[in-house]
């Protein structure tokens, strides 16, 4: 009789042992970039936060450049490896019709739709399904310089893209710099971003409603035309194109332009005296836009969390997704990128110090346009960057690299 | 060996082969059948379809390629002929007694131990059109009057991708050089002085003919290195600007990850391949030579 209890005590604790490493057991792995949007420290600490709610789930972060992100996850779909990717708003039609992620239609809180913005919401749908809740919700503003502005004797940033290169020739004209406007043209996706912030604001369209290409007419050749003028005129930085957005927050941090097209997160880093020379000089206003077709203009820029579908918890990656996306933590980091919930932005923790920001975002983020949201973005999108490479450089003129461009993206199909 | 012997001998041999066959032959003859098929990569197991000799004919045909092979061969060519420029002129300077040999000798090993991604971040930065080290230098010398773009033009960037490389790399042949170098008898040179001979004349006749063999086999090895760059660029330009830096290898990465064609990609790899063996054809036979030589 002795001997049951004590192999029974010896089961019951062998089984509470056992259950306890069973419930520690799940370990999630994340993959993140390291630039533009959270810091690495951000994201670092909110996991912390997360492991500390939940302990029978560990993450392993993986932070990669913007350019690895699509790569690795593809990579990562033969062999597994990752339960929670980082992904941007161009990819979810590739990543839908491949099937690289999860539908998690289903687990979506329907209550939440209508508190998050539109835009972020296309960020994680495609076909009417949803593969991962929006996190990074973000777009490009124009930021300037208000000392140079200032001396310049320029009252007002400005409201038009026509208006910019008037305020840029007397900044030019007073060799206050010597390239007033800077953007990140390198031959990557970053060309595109500011081109199609352009080509929103011009009212172009990259194709028309049967599907053909039409980004070679109307506003999309307005847009390279801008781009190519601009250039060529000594207003826009000719370094431009080998820039991507970390060399356009370098160059006008350290008070070397006038005007520059960045993300949200360049706001706080170029405020901050550890990386800037130009603290509390730093304005920041919506794009512009063009008389009779836009008021404001703005690219899509925003990013997703998804699950693979090759992850073996995906009830545990939901856990980490809901809470990185929830609203508390959002409002606890909305310093380098602003939160994906509405109300957020009449939260006073959230506005305080960048209401300047929060002002710009509220026309931004209404403006918001998508890229083209096809399978093979990726295709389109590297015809695009080498014509508009070629259009900088005066190879071709911007008409021929688009119509050149327009030729080869109907070919794909 | 005699006839007995052989059966054992491949016994001890097979799980080496086993593991070189199954770690080398597996993915040659999968890629080479993916080189016919169009299949993608992609998580759906779709049934790929055999294309034949479809994927090579489009590569061979397609402007991209061959501007590619051109970016290729051109990046080659003047690579590995500075590096052996570089290389010989360090490795006789280094050959040289002076005081410190020993301390440049042992710097002559940092660039080879930076990673190439570390060496091209290094460079990228030195590049930089606002705020590169190498735009000070320039203009503190009064060769340009301004500080420019050296990454931003077509033509120009792959020059400098090229420095950078040639920077990286020539150690690798100074160092087989200086090996070399170090087997060429002081009496022969000492009584080719005493004959009459000149410096130039005793490079021409006796070291030259002594380094020639080692040289040889360093330039095929680098050369062979150099027809697969791919970090250098993927780090530098990505292939910008307008395609102007874009090599073979380039291509097949983005034919495969970019656009998710594994089919092609492995057709436009099979093509490197290719030139990559014709190489170590010619890599073989300088071996032999060596042989027979000494």
């Amino acid at each position: 009789m002795r001997k049951w209890k004590a192999l029974i005590t010896l089961a019951a604790g062998a089984s509470l042992v056992l259950g306890s490493l069973a419930q520690a057991q799940i370990t999630l792995n994340a993959l993140f970039m390291k630039q533009a949007a959270y810091s690495e420290d951000d994201i670092k600490a909110m996991t912390a936060d997360f492991e500390k709610a939940n302990p029978n789930i560990k993450v392993s972060l993986e932070f990669v450049p913007y350019e690895a992100l699509r790569d690795k996850t593809i990579a990562a779909n033969a062999s597994g490896g990752y339960d929670v990717v980082l992904f941007d708003v161009i990819w979810p039609a590739e990543y839908a019709s491949n099937g690289f992620l999860q539908d998690v239609s289903s687990r979506i809180n329907k209550a939440d739709v209508p508190k998050i913005f539109p835009g972020a919401w296309t960020t994680v749908t495609y076909g009417g399904k949803y593969y991962g809740l929006p996190w990074i919700l973000d777009t490009k503003y124009l930021y300037y310089n208000t000392e140079i502005l200032k001396k310049a004797g320029i009252a007002a940033p400005p409201k038009t893209w026509a208006e910019l290169i008037t305020q840029a020739e007397i900044i030019k004209k007073k060799g206050l710099v010597k390239y007033p406007i800077v953007w990140s043209w390198s031959q990557a996706e970053a060309a595109i971003c500011d081109y199609t912030t352009l080509l929103a604001a011009n009212g172009g369209k990259f194709f028309d409603a049967s599907g053909q290409p039409a980004f070679q007419t109307g506003g999309g050749l307005k847009a390279l035309e801008y781009m190519v003028d601009s250039t060529k005129r000594g207003l826009s930085n000719p370094n431009s194109k080998e820039y991507l957005e970390e060399d356009v927050r370098r160059v006008f941090s350290s008070g070397q332009a006038a005007f520059a097209l960045n993300w949200t997160y360049m706001y706080n880093m170029a405020q901050d005296p550890k990386e800037s020379k130009v603290v509390g000089k730093v304005g920041i206003v919506p794009a512009p836009g063009v008389p009779g077709l836009s008021t404001a203009s703005a690219v899509n820029g925003s990013m997703g969390l998804g699950i693979t579908a090759k992850s073996q918890n995906p009830d545990a990656a939901w856990k980490y997704i809901t809470y990185l996306t929830s609203q508390p933590v959002q409002e606890k980091y909305a310093k380098l990128s602003l939160p994906i919930w509405k109300a957020s932005y009449s939260n006073p923790a959230v506005t305080k110090g960048q209401e300047a920001v929060v002002k710009a975002a509220d026309v931004g983020i209404a403006a918001m346009t998508p890229r083209p949201t096809v399978v093979r973005y990726a295709e389109i999108s590297t015809i695009l960057q080498k014509a508009i490479q070629n259009a900088l450089l005066g190879k071709v003129t911007a008409k021929a690299a688009l119509e050149d461009a327009a030729k080869q993206v109907k070919a794909l199909k | 060996m005699t006839r007995r012997q052989q059966p054992t001998a491949w016994l001890m041999l097979a799980p080496v082969l086993i593991v070189v066959l199954g770690a080398i032959g597996y993915p040659l003859l999968r890629t080479l059948y993916l080189s016919f098929t169009d299949s993608r990569l992609t998580g759906l197991s779709q049934v790929p379809k055999w294309v034949g000799l479809g994927n090579y004919q489009h590569a061979l045909s397609s402007p991209d390629f061959q501007a590619a092979a051109w970016h290729t061969a051109y990046f080659v060519l003047v690579s590995v002929g500075l590096e052996l420029i570089l290389g010989v002129l360090v490795a006789l300077l280094l050959n040289q007694k002076f005081v410190g040999r020993a301390l440049v000798r042992l710097l002559l090993i940092v660039p080879l131990a930076l990673p190439t991604i570390v060496n091209a971040m290094m460079w990228r930065w030195i590049y930089n059109p606002e705020f590169g080290a190498f735009n000070a230098l320039l203009t503190q010398l009064h060769l340009i009057g301004d500080y420019r773009s050296w990454l931003g033009e077509p033509g120009l960037a792959m020059n400098m991708v090229i420095v950078a490389d040639v920077w990286k790399n020539y150690p690798i042949i100074t160092l087989v050089v200086l090996a070399a170098l170090q087997f060429i008898p002081k009496e022969l040179l000492e009584a080719a002085a005493i004959d009459g001979a000149g410096a130039w004349t005793r490079f021409w006749r006796i070291t030259w003919p002594g380094i020639l063999a080692a040289l040889s086999v360093a330039m095929v090895l680098r050369t062979i290195e150099a027809v697969k760059v791919f970090d250098i660029i993927y780090v530098m330009t990505r292939g910008g600007p307008a395609d102007s830096t874009k090599t073979l290898s380039f291509l097949v990465y983005q034919e495969g990850f970019s656009f998710l064609r594994l089919g092609s990609a492995a057709a436009y790899a099979y093509l490197v391949v290719l030139v990559s063996v014709l190489l170590i054809g010619l890599y073989i036979v300088l071996l032999r030579r060596q042989e027979r030589a000494t």
